[in-house]
């Protein structure tokens, strides 16, 4: 049953990327509307499909590699919902779905065994850390896709290349705001993950940081990234394309960072 | 009864020199004056005209095409006191199909000097509404401008025709919106009083711009313009010092060498945390150095790189003019056939060859039962039929004529083809 959601819902991922995509060529309200619908659909499978592996584990999806993806693919898509719904920007969709469709079709091809673990207190901190991380990680998800539109619509003002993109895209203005409060949201509740993940691994390991290991390096990295983007915001007046260039580099190391922290 | 056409008489930018163009003018009052004149042609049922500063056009049903249009023709040179000869070469003329493709393009905009520009609608709508006043239009005439006035309107929303922004200063509102958003709460600078550069402020001004300095070499130019655009005037020795403050500024001074430098734009960029600022330059020979452009968050657009903008968003609106004109073609076609429609005489004929065709074969059935009869019998029998036939159909006939010239004429036709099977 659960292989049967998760490939419905792969289908209609991919549905909804070509759907996306296609509108920026494309400009007819159906296929806005068909994207639209069917990643609610898909959205709605995915949930059903993370929901019957977790009544059959016993806990929520936090675990395995496969979990994880598959937990933060759902998370994106919820957070897209939400930015579209208060922004209102037509094309946000055919830069963040792909991404989407990209994480959860990787997750299809990790090990779908199940990772028992039944110390509740370990697991508390487990669920808060990867909880908390992955919603951060979903928020510089939507700053990655909003960075590239940015720097295509900046491209485009600067070169005085004037084509169909810029009439359709938003302003500098909105894209670099956008970019900013998602990571003013992302950046503290990453912090917090990182925390929350200490403190599991003081409960497990009985040590803060494993500091002789891949694991904990890589997301100092990232934090680093990320607290030089947003601190560097209000104090340098890093804005703009600078900032747009931190978000993509950033999500890009948090995808390399992955493979050392989960895998 | 002879055919009704739909005819139109007319000349525009295209064909005709404003010179000419000016003399041929309706105002309000010649138009009024114009109304008896037209209608006492015999063969012209209705009639309304168009005169704005790009077009002179007449459009009227008639009863016979061709003499109608020379009418016409004559008409207006008449009324003029031109002399109908010598314009015979500007004018043009279109009927029936042609005729309506015409107005349905006007009326979107698709034949004006600028393409998909807003003004024309209303100008028809005018015409039309002044022509209804005067009671010179009738079923037709309604009928095809209220369409073309939908159709404008689909048009408009359905196709990017009047989407981009074909004036320089109007591309550079759209350009400083792509870069601001929301242009309510920013400022703009203008460095020299260049008439365009004011133009230009005017229309950011209407976007939503509170904020206006005006800066010249002269301060009393600069003071009256601030003056009236609302803003404040500064010292142009100081006006450097200041620049960090505009998040747009346009220049349109006669000075002969860069009066904004790189190292200027620099440090006003710093003292704005990187905040971007939009520059207009408009000045020819220019005043802005064009390695500004280089720096981050700055944006140079010169006189020339406006004209690029604009007449790419002009190719644009070429392209969808295409994609309207398939529109149009298939308004005009369903157009047409209403008018078609309208025509009563061979739905006369056809429900009168439809009857006879029923009582003819219902003769010979009968006759053949009774083969005694004599021919002169027969006669008889055959000429009660016709008489029959004749006596049915001709207050039928006589009504259908009548009605077809009413308001909702195409609706009786529409029965009557339905009720007797006419289309099957």
């Amino acid at each position: 049953m659960e292989n049967i959601t998760f490939n419905i819902t792969l289908l209609i991922y991919l549905i909804s990327t070509l759907g996306y995509t296609l509108y920026l060529v494309y400009r007819k309200p159906v296929v806005k509307l068909i994207s639209f619908y069917s990643l609610a659909l898909g959205l709605f499978s995915h949930t059903t499909t993370i929901f019957i592996r977790s009544i059959e584990t016993g806990h929520g999806p936090y675990t395995t590699g496969f979990e994880i993806t598959s937990f933060f693919s759902w998370v994106l898509v919820i957070i897209f919902f939400i930015t579209e719904w208060k922004y209102k920007i037509k094309d946000l969709g055919a830069f963040i779905i792909p991404v989407v469709f990209m994480i959860f079709l990787y997750s299809a091809f990790q090990s779908r065994e199940y990772s028992m673990i039944d110390e509740s207190l370990t697991m508390f901190w487990l669920t808060i850390h990867r909880t908390l991380s992955i919603i951060g990680y979903a928020a510089f998800a939507i700053g990655f896709g909003v960075a590239v539109m940015y720097l295509i619509q900046e491209n485009q003002v600067k070169r005085k290349k004037i084509g169909v993109m810029y009439f359709r895209m938003p302003s500098l203005e909105v894209l670099d705001n956008l970019n900013y409060k998602v990571i003013a949201i992302g950046f503290p509740l990453f912090t917090l993950g990182f925390m929350t993940g200490s403190i599991w691994n003081i409960k497990t390991d009985e040590s803060l940081f494993s500091w002789d290991t891949l694991r904990t390096w890589p997301l100092i990295i990232v934090w680093l990234i990320y607290s030089g983007i947003f601190f560097g915001r209000h104090l340098a007046g890093w804005r703009g394309k600078r900032a747009a260039q931190g978000a993509i580099f950033g999500f890009i190391t948090i995808i390399v960072s992955y493979f050392f922290h989960v895998v | 009864m002879a055919e009704a056409n739909l005819i139109l008489v007319g000349v525009n930018h295209k064909t005709t020199p404003v010179e000419i163009r000016e003399k041929l003018a309706f105002t309000k009052g010649k138009i009024e004056e114009s109304v008896d004149l037209l209608s006492n042609f015999p063969d012209i049922i209705e009639h309304t005209i168009l005169s704005t500063c790009n077009r002179v056009e007449i459009y009227a049903r008639a009863n016979y095409q061709n003499s109608a249009i020379q009418s016409i023709k004559q008409f207006i040179c008449d009324f003029h006191g031109l002399s109908a000869v010598q314009l015979e070469e500007h004018f043009y003329s279109y009927s029936n199909e042609a005729a309506i493709e015409h107005l349905f393009r006007v009326s979107s905009s698709l034949d004006s000097m600028i393409l998909g520009e807003a003004q024309i609608l209303g100008q028809v709508k005018d015409a039309y509404s002044l022509a209804k006043d005067l009671r010179s239009t009738g079923l037709v005439l309604n009928q095809l401008f209220e369409k073309a006035f939908s159709v404008a309107k689909k048009v408009r929303e359905e196709t990017g025709i009047a989407e981009r922004s074909v004036s320089i200063s109007s591309a550079a509102v759209e350009l400083a919106q792509k870069i601001f958003d929301d242009l309510e709460n920013h400022t703009v600078m203008l460095v020299g009083t260049g008439e365009m550069a004011e133009l230009a402020a005017k229309h950011l001004i209407s976007y939503g711009v509170k904020t206006v300095y005006v800066t010249s070499r002269t301060y009393e130019r600069a003071a009256n313009l601030a003056r009236t655009l609302n803003g404040s005037a500064l010292d142009f020795e100081a006006f450097k010092n200041e620049l960090y403050r505009a998040d747009i500024v346009i220049t349109s001074t006669s000075a002969s060498n860069f009066i904004i430098t790189k190292d200027m734009v620099e440090k006003a960029i710093q003292e704005r945390k990187n905040k971007p600022i939009f520059f207009i330059d408009i000045a020819v020979p220019r005043d802005i150095e064009p390695d500004v452009n280089d720096l981050e968050n700055v944006y140079l657009y010169d006189i020339d790189d406006l004209h690029i903008v604009v007449s790419a968003n002009m190719k644009e609106r070429e392209k969808e003019a295409e994609n309207a004109m398939h529109f149009i073609s298939q308004e005009v076609n369903k157009f047409n056939n209403w008018l078609g429609a309208l025509d009563a005489v061979p739905t006369i004929v056809e429900i009168r060859k439809r009857v006879e065709n029923i009582g003819n074969q219902e003769m010979e059935r009968t006759l053949k039962k009774i083969p005694h009869l004599s021919e002169e019998d027969k006669k008889i029998i055959c000429q009660m039929k016709n008489s029959m036939i004749n006596k049915i159909l001709h207050k039928p006939t006589i009504k259908l004529k009548q009605k077809t010239q009413s308001e909702d004429g195409h609706i009786y036709l529409k029965a009557i083809r339905h009720l007797f099977h006419l289309d099957d």
